[in-house]
């Protein structure tokens, strides 16, 4: 049960055609989710006369579509009064296809928007008002604009621990508006002032209206908060230090990924560093094109997850970073890529090290190294491994070669491709909020933290 | 932390009292007492939970249940606002001697005795809390040998009743083919 949105034993053969009706009822509205059916072997076995339900009854499972009017009015008024307001979105907006709802809100409204790591790709991350992904390894900008907003305008995030730092230190100037289709969410990690329970797409919809209606009364001035966060934003980009002993910079490779692939392809990603910097060095403009396992910290995710993609979108190039120890978990699967025509791209961002637990050694554990070495880059050879499930296998360690390296593999698409960037050991995912800290203390790199002096906030 | 009484309409198939005790395991919510059995209707079953906790939680708690496929209304019932009992049945030490005493205590609880030999009697009572704790703290003295006590049930005061404002059951149409567009 934790994990499926539903599930199912059918022990009866003549339950099965109900038992696979309601499953994908259940999994495609609402809070999408997965439901598992479990068909006992013995009703395998048995016959019965096929006959697809005529309808569905389900007296306990009622998603609320449409959001309440009043809700609506109320979240309009209090963002037509707000002096600092955030627009803070998470997957749930992917969900719902509401998308280009949220493009017309944020650009009526003119406020920042911060996209969580499951919602990149929701909002451009070329649009003026992109801040990039708050959190634990977010930008300066996206987390400071949450914590000195006055309103969060949440559309489909949850407010989780890797947002908001310390609970109880976060955003605590600001109001919250929250806005999800499942009400189990609202008010369960923070108090919302204006719950609004509805399916994204028509609570953006009816808010864009009722906003306008408010506007037509008055608006507040942004201007001095818009002002504010543009020169943090600006004084503290995203960046990384090239390894001063010459070896390759992971940052640099997913960067490189990006620019030469751009943003029509398909970027997935596994648990740990690679994702996060896949996160903040892809760039991100369409919906749908990052995907990974968010909360669920599913290592081993990419491959599979790739190939999945690959199926759904043939045309679209796929790649998979990946980290060495995620790639070690699920590799086989790419002799079903290889047997199925799936031809997909995986960088292995090979670092020898299960590197985010690794860095958190480094950091809080005064660096002792426990269970985080994977002793070699060249043991296994992912070349040989490559080659030998049918695919092509290539291997980058010198910066100069990066770009010819993912020209190559983009020009492969016949066979899967698997690159082994082997990049240099001790690089580390910055900005970071220290876990259990208040996003007050991000640290944009080692014992570095942004000059606050400097910054009219 | 307060204790509060939830009357929860689930739908009468397997597995739903293993999704409900999964869900407040796995949420570390702490039931005081369960109880569950059939309601006027056939296809529904109702459990009655008694939880001890803040009314912050009380609210995720509800929500969660909520969120069961399987689970169709849920609502507090407040001590004013609804009649509450438990069962109890204790075997108490028991002898001639004393039998008077025990009579006495019965009749002030309204209390009855549904077994008995020799030396022991089973007691059968039915109430609230207060009143099943004060009973017991009453036959102490006899000796209690075995005691076994159902979860609390309850019930709305008045004419009302929570099916009556369970939403219906409304049917989802299916497409004959079986290849539903489920995308809605």
């Amino acid at each position: 049960m934790p994990f499926t949105k539903h599930n199912y034993l059918v022990t009866d053969p003549k339950d099965i055609p109900k038992a696979i009706a309601e499953a994908f009822y259940i999994a495609s509205s609402g809070r999408p989710g997965p439901v598992l059916v479990d068909i006992a072997k013995d009703a395998l076995q048995k016959e019965t006369d096929f006959e697809w339900p005529k309808q569905l009854t389900l007296p306990g499972y009622h998603p609320q579509i449409e959001p309440e009017n009043q809700a609506i009015k109320d979240a309009a008024a209090l963002i037509a009064q707000s002096l600092k307001p955030v627009l803070y979105v998470g997957g749930g907006v992917m969900k719902a296809n509401a998308t280009k709802e949220l493009m017309q809100l944020a650009e009526l409204l003119g406020a920042p928007v911060v996209t969580t790591l499951m919602a990149l790709g929701s909002f451009p991350d070329s649009h003026p008002q992109h801040y990039g992904m708050p959190g634990m390894h977010g930008t300066v900008g996206a987390v400071t604009a949450l914590q000195k907003a006055d309103l969060l305008i949440t559309l489909g995030a949850r407010f989780d621990d890797r947002v908001t730092g310390k609970l109880s230190t976060f955003a605590v100037n600001a109001k919250v508006i929250h806005a999800d289709i499942d009400p189990a969410e609202i008010g369960k990690n923070r108090f919302a002032d204006v719950p609004v329970v509805g399916d994204l797409k028509y609570t953006i919809a009816a808010l864009i209206p009722a906003l306008k209606a408010e506007f037509a009364k008055g608006r507040a001035d942004l201007s001095p908060w818009l002002a504010a966060m543009n020169k943090l934003r600006a004084t503290y980009p995203l960046g990384y230090d090239l390894p001063k002993d010459g070896s390759l910079s992971p940052q640099y490779v997913i960067e490189r990924i990006s620019a030469i692939t751009g943003p029509e392809a398909i970027y997935v990603a596994g648990v740990g560093q690679h994702q996060m910097w896949a996160a903040q060095f892809v760039k991100y403009e369409n919906p749908r094109t990052w995907l990974n396992s968010g909360g669920l910290g599913t290592m081993g995710y990419a491959v599979p997850a790739a190939m999945g993609a690959k199926v759904g979108a043939p045309d679209t190039t796929v790649w998979a970073i990946d980290g060495d120890g995620c790639f070690q978990m699920t590799n086989q699967e790419l002799v079903t890529c290889a047997l199925n025509n799936i031809p997909i791209k995986v960088a292995i961002i090979n670092n020898e090290s299960l590197g985010m637990v690794r860095q958190w050694q480094t950091l809080f554990y005064e660096g002792r190294y426990s269970n985080t070495s994977l002793e070699s880059k060249r043991v296994p050879d992912f070349v040989k491994l490559a080659d030998a499930m049918g695919c092509v296998g290539l291997t980058c360690d010198r910066m100069e070669d990066v770009d010819a390296i993912i020209k190559k593999a983009n020009s492969i698409n016949d066979q899967p491709v698997v690159v082994d960037f082997r990049v240099f050991r001790d690089a580390m995912v910055w900005p970071m909020v220290a876990a259990g800290t208040s996003n007050d203390d991000i640290m944009i790199a080692r014992e570095l933290a942004p000059d606050w002096d400097s910054q009219e906030l | 932390m307060s204790t509060h009484t939830l009357s929860v309409l689930v739908e009468n198939s397997p597995g739903v009292l293993a999704r409900v005790a999964g869900l407040f395991s796995r949420r570390a919510y702490n039931i005081d007492s369960l109880a569950v059995g059939p309601t006027e209707n056939p296809d529904i079953s109702r459990m009655t939970i008694v939880i001890n906790v803040e009314s912050h939680s009380l609210e995720q708690v509800i929500r969660q249940l909520d969120k069961l496929v399987n689970v169709i209304h849920i609502a507090e019932l407040k001590l004013e606002e609804s009649v509450q009992a438990e069962l109890l049945l204790v075997k108490i030490s028991a002898t001639s001697k004393n039998k008077f005493d025990v009579d006495a205590v019965l009749e002030t609880y309204d209390a009855s005795i549904v077994d008995e030999d020799s030396e022991s009697l089973t007691i059968e009572a039915t109430g609230d809390a207060a009143k099943i704790s004060d009973l017991l703290n009453a036959l102490e003295r006899f000796g209690i040998r075995e005691l076994a006590q159902s979860g609390l049930v309850a019930i709305e005061r008045g004419s009302g009743s929570l099916a009556d404002r369970t939403l219906s059951t409304q049917s989802i149409p299916t497409a004959d083919s079986g290849q539903a567009d489920y995308q809605n």
